[in-house]
């Protein structure tokens, strides 16, 4: 019974390496990272039959018409856009025009950074935009031949100018104001005091029965 | 400069013994990190991109829509449908799944039920809206048109 004459008793690991990289490959292959993202939006309440429907009572230049038809062509305030990347310009310029701003859009003005109120005596000021931001609605409607593709485009721009007219008044970018976490109270302070008085006013209006051109 | 040229008696193999851990490390993170998907999804996917995306906060209270061209047009035809788990369903029926979707959830959690639209591009609007007309019938106001990130600009 000599001790020494036996085999060696373990066992070879050297393929372990190549053993663990055919499982990654596998897991790497079937792996879908999660991309649950887009773009997040509230749906009005449904509407009370008892009631009937609320008058418009705004101003018409307080409103952002945006129209679609169903060969996915716009039609913004009245005159055909060719480029849907002009949208966000428009928006954020309707929004901040301070035309004729009540006391709450003053106030609104005077929380403004410089920058922003330079954009606004540079840009804004039209009598045919909105009076202040409080007032300021975008009311998109699409046709029901409309493309999905075209309805996110459009949305992503209007949102685009939200976020940026709320990101510049703190001093941040459209893309750092959507990441901000309000679960973090100082990013929560950053938010709401971007948010205060200025309303986030889409209106995706009912498209119409008729699919016209 | 004969100080540069001094040999040195240290060998210069990287020593390889640690790279099993390496992988297995990796190799975890993707088994923990992977989800096989439950649903089969039978209608075409193509998302749109846009640029403005937020985060979903919590996964639980999430139910998704698939709105798109079947896969199988022999069997069910090139109008694109509504698919909800693993069935096509009517317009009429959303509701119905709403409220399922809802009782799977406890009773504090019931209004802020999330829906995911995830929507082919080349789907009208039309039918996108007819769902949106039915979800707030349901009562489920939050909405997620779901896309991909846009890389441009």
């Amino acid at each position: 019974m000599a001790k020494g004459n036996r085999p060696t008793s373990e066992v070879n690991s050297g393929s372990m390496a190549d053993i663990a990289f055919l499982l990654l490959i596998f897991f790497l292959v079937t792996t879908t990272i999660a991309n649950d993202k887009g773009i997040a939006m509230l749906l009005p309440p449904k509407p009370d039959p008892n009631q009937p429907p609320p008058e418009v009572t705004k101003n018409d230049r307080n409103i952002f018409k945006i129209l679609a038809n169903s060969q996915d062509r716009l039609l913004v305030e009245d005159e055909p856009l060719e480029d849907v990347g002009e949208l966000k310009e428009m928006v954020k310029t309707f929004v901040l025009n301070f035309g004729k701003p009540g006391e709450e859009g003053i106030a609104i003005y005077n929380s403004m950074p410089p920058n922003v109120k330079n954009y606004i005596n540079a840009n804004g000021r039209r009598p045919d935009y909105s009076d202040d931001p409080t007032e300021a609605v975008v009311s998109f409607k699409a046709d029901r031949g409309t493309s999905y593709e075209l309805f996110v485009q459009v949305l992503d721009e209007i949102n685009a100018a939200y976020n940026e007219v709320y990101g510049e008044r703190v001093g941040i970018t459209a893309q750092e104001f959507l990441q901000l976490d309000r679960k973090d109270p100082d990013q929560d302070k950053m938010y709401d005091r971007a948010r205060q008085g200025i309303p986030r006013a889409i209106s995706i209006a009912e498209p119409n029965k008729a699919s016209g051109g | 400069m004969a100080k540069f040229k001094k040999k040195t008696n240290t060998s210069n193999e990287i020593p390889t013994a640690a790279l099993p851990d390496i992988i297995f490390m990796l190799l975890f993170f993707f088994m923990v990190t992977t989800v096989m998907r439950e649903t089969d999804i039978m209608v075409k996917q193509q998302l749109p991109r846009a640029t403005q995306l937020s985060k979903l906060e919590r996964k639980s209270l999430v139910s998704y829509i698939y709105i798109g061209e079947p896969k199988k047009p022999e069997l069910y035809g090139t109008e694109p449908k509504i698919q909800v788990n693993d069935v096509f369903v009517d317009v009429d029926d959303i509701i119905l799944f709403v409220n399922q979707e809802k009782d799977k959830l406890s009773e504090a959690e019931r209004d802020q039920i999330t829906m995911s639209m995830k929507v082919d591009i080349d789907a009208k609007m039309g039918l996108v809206s007819d769902v949106q007309q039915e979800l707030r019938e349901a009562n489920a106001r939050k909405l997620l048109y779901s896309s991909i990130q846009r890389i441009d600009r």
